[in-house]
């Protein structure tokens, strides 16, 4: 039975993903990927003085999918925007120890769902001024 | 907990009884088939010994309709390809199921390249070959046609014997692929009207690396492994002894528990669907009376398959298969489940549990809470 390739960090991650659920009101919500292609990712962000105070997710998906997901509400919590924009998918993926070739393309889209969080903060505040 | 392995449908362990009887091969009569003295002979005792236990599997007229391959691969690309090959002055058109095996799609596609005409026919919602169309299709031109005798992914028994009366009224020669059904169920290949029949080794408790094709005596087919003309000059190379002594012996071990056996697993396997189903938006896949006594196979909304099998393997030791994308070299849904008619989403949540030797009653329950609890947990992270 192949584990697919994931590694230690990957299956860990997958087993007990961090920061699971929903943000009631977000100040920004982001959500990529399509059910159809085995992927979907939500993501919820709370945003206080330019800082990600709180980020939550929802994700249905391969184990990949998932443990990006987790990891990267790991790795943004407290940091300020515009360095979480910059955040890859790459980054993502190396912090988890790497993920299967054919993984890297379909199922890491984390990064993607926090940048369409952190665009749809950025637009709400746009509309405010 | 002691692990579950649950994923029988992919491979079989080997059995002991077929592992003590094929080193009898390794130690003492290692021998070449081929060569003349006590130990070539003692080897080709060996292989005659196997062709005479698969014959008695499948009821084969005789023992020589046996041809050992190195795997089921082989067997269907030589039923197909040989086949075809041989008979084109007689037409070059071709027919197979849509949930064929690749090991049988694949060849008849390298076909179509080739310039031969490729009728795949449809099946239903539960995995039964459209009769109808496959009446529609065939013509006096189709040499060879594929239609498997039940499926790895679903569980669906085909009706061959009235497939094999639909192939014979127009077309040439009917091949079946036995992999998923020989040793599981029985297969008399006389009555059913086959003429070529793939078996596979390591899908009934034998070792990996011996595959079988029977031909019905009369059916002309070339190799596509031309050399020293070993297996009748169908089939040329140095045969794996050891696997195909093992192959033979896992064939007797299967015909005479084949009763016994079926009876206990398919107790199991009712009760494992009757539990899962309880479980919402769960639904069957594949035939839900014409199916595999070991065969148990579902589908969950909202969650995804490889989700399922790694939570499965990680958390409770339990090995299971699913025919999701996301767990396929392709990335790409099964194409058993996208041909009875799956979207893709809905293909993307299936779980396949196939029973074997080693799976007892009291599992049951272990199986069930630990199939609710993965789905639970994996629909808590599900925004669907």
């Amino acid at each position: 039975m192949a584990q697919i390739g994931y590694s230690e960090k990957v299956l860990e991650h997958f087993m007990n993903p961090r920061n699971v659920g929903t943000i009631e009101k977000p100040d920004g919500y982001g959500k990529v990927g399509n059910p159809v292609c085995g992927d979907l990712m939500e993501m919820y962000i709370r945003v206080k003085d330019d800082i990600i105070s709180d980020i939550k997710f929802k994700t249905f998906g391969c184990g990949s999918a998932i443990a990006t997901s987790s990891m990267v509400t790991e790795m943004v919590k407290g940091m300020n925007l515009d360095k979480a924009m910059k955040i890859t998918r790459n980054d993502v993926a190396d912090e988890l120890d790497g993920l299967p070739p054919q993984k890297m393309h379909c199922s890491n889209l984390a990064a993607d769902a926090l940048h369409e969080a952190i665009k749809d903060y950025k637009r709400k505040k746009e509309v405010k001024k | 907990m002691g692990r579950i392995y649950l994923d029988h449908a992919s491979v079989t362990p080997v059995d002991p009884r077929v592992l003590e009887f094929a080193e009898r091969y390794l130690k003492n009569d290692f021998g070449n088939p081929s060569s003349l003295h006590s130990l070539g002979l003692g080897a080709k005792r060996f292989i005659e010994d196997a062709r005479g236990k698969i014959a008695k599997l499948i009821n084969a007229e005789k023992e020589t309709c046996i041809i050992f391959t190195s795997g089921a691969t082989e067997s269907n690309n030589l039923a197909i390809k040989g086949t075809a090959l041989r008979n084109v002055a007689k037409g070059k058109e071709v027919a197979a199921s849509a949930i064929e095996h690749m090991s049988v799609l694949n060849p008849m596609k390298e076909l179509q390249k080739n310039g031969f005409k490729l009728n795949i026919i449809p099946v239903d919602s539960t995995g039964i070959v459209d009769l109808e169309k496959l009446g529609g299709v065939l013509t006096k031109n189709t040499t060879v046609t594929s239609i498997m005798y039940a499926n790895n992914e679903i569980g669906t028994i085909e009706p061959i014997k009235e497939i094999s009366e639909m192939v014979h009224e127009k077309g040439l020669y009917l091949h079946v692929d036995a992999i998923a059904a020989a040793g599981r169920i029985p297969i008399d290949v006389q009555n059913d009207g086959i003429d070529l029949l793939t078996i596979s080794s390591n899908d009934m408790y034998g070792p990996q690396g011996a595959g079988a094709l029977y031909i019905k005596p009369g059916v002309r087919l070339q190799s596509i492994l031309p050399g020293g003309g070993q297996e009748r000059g169908l089939r040329s190379g140095t045969e794996n002894l050891f696997a195909i002594a093992g192959m033979g012996e896992a064939a007797r071990i299967a015909k005479d528990e084949m009763e016994q056996e079926n009876t206990r697993l398919e107790k199991i396997k009712d009760k494992l669907i009757d539990e899962i189903l309880k479980i919402e938006e769960s639904y069957l896949t594949g035939h839900p009376t014409q199916r595999l006594p070991h065969h148990a196979s579902f589908r969950f909304s909202r969650i995804e398959g490889e989700s399922i099998l790694l939570n499965m393997n990680m958390r409770y030791s339990i090995q299971v298969s699913t025919g999701s994308a996301c767990s396929s070299k392709t990335l790409e849904p099964s194409h058993v489940l996208l041909a009875i008619g799956l979207k893709h989403e809905e293909a993307h949540g299936s779980m396949v549990l196939t029973l074997g030797r080693s799976n007892k009653a009291e599992e049951v329950p272990i199986i069930v809470k630990a199939v609710k609890e993965t789905v639970q947990k994996l629909r808590k992270l599900s925004p669907l």
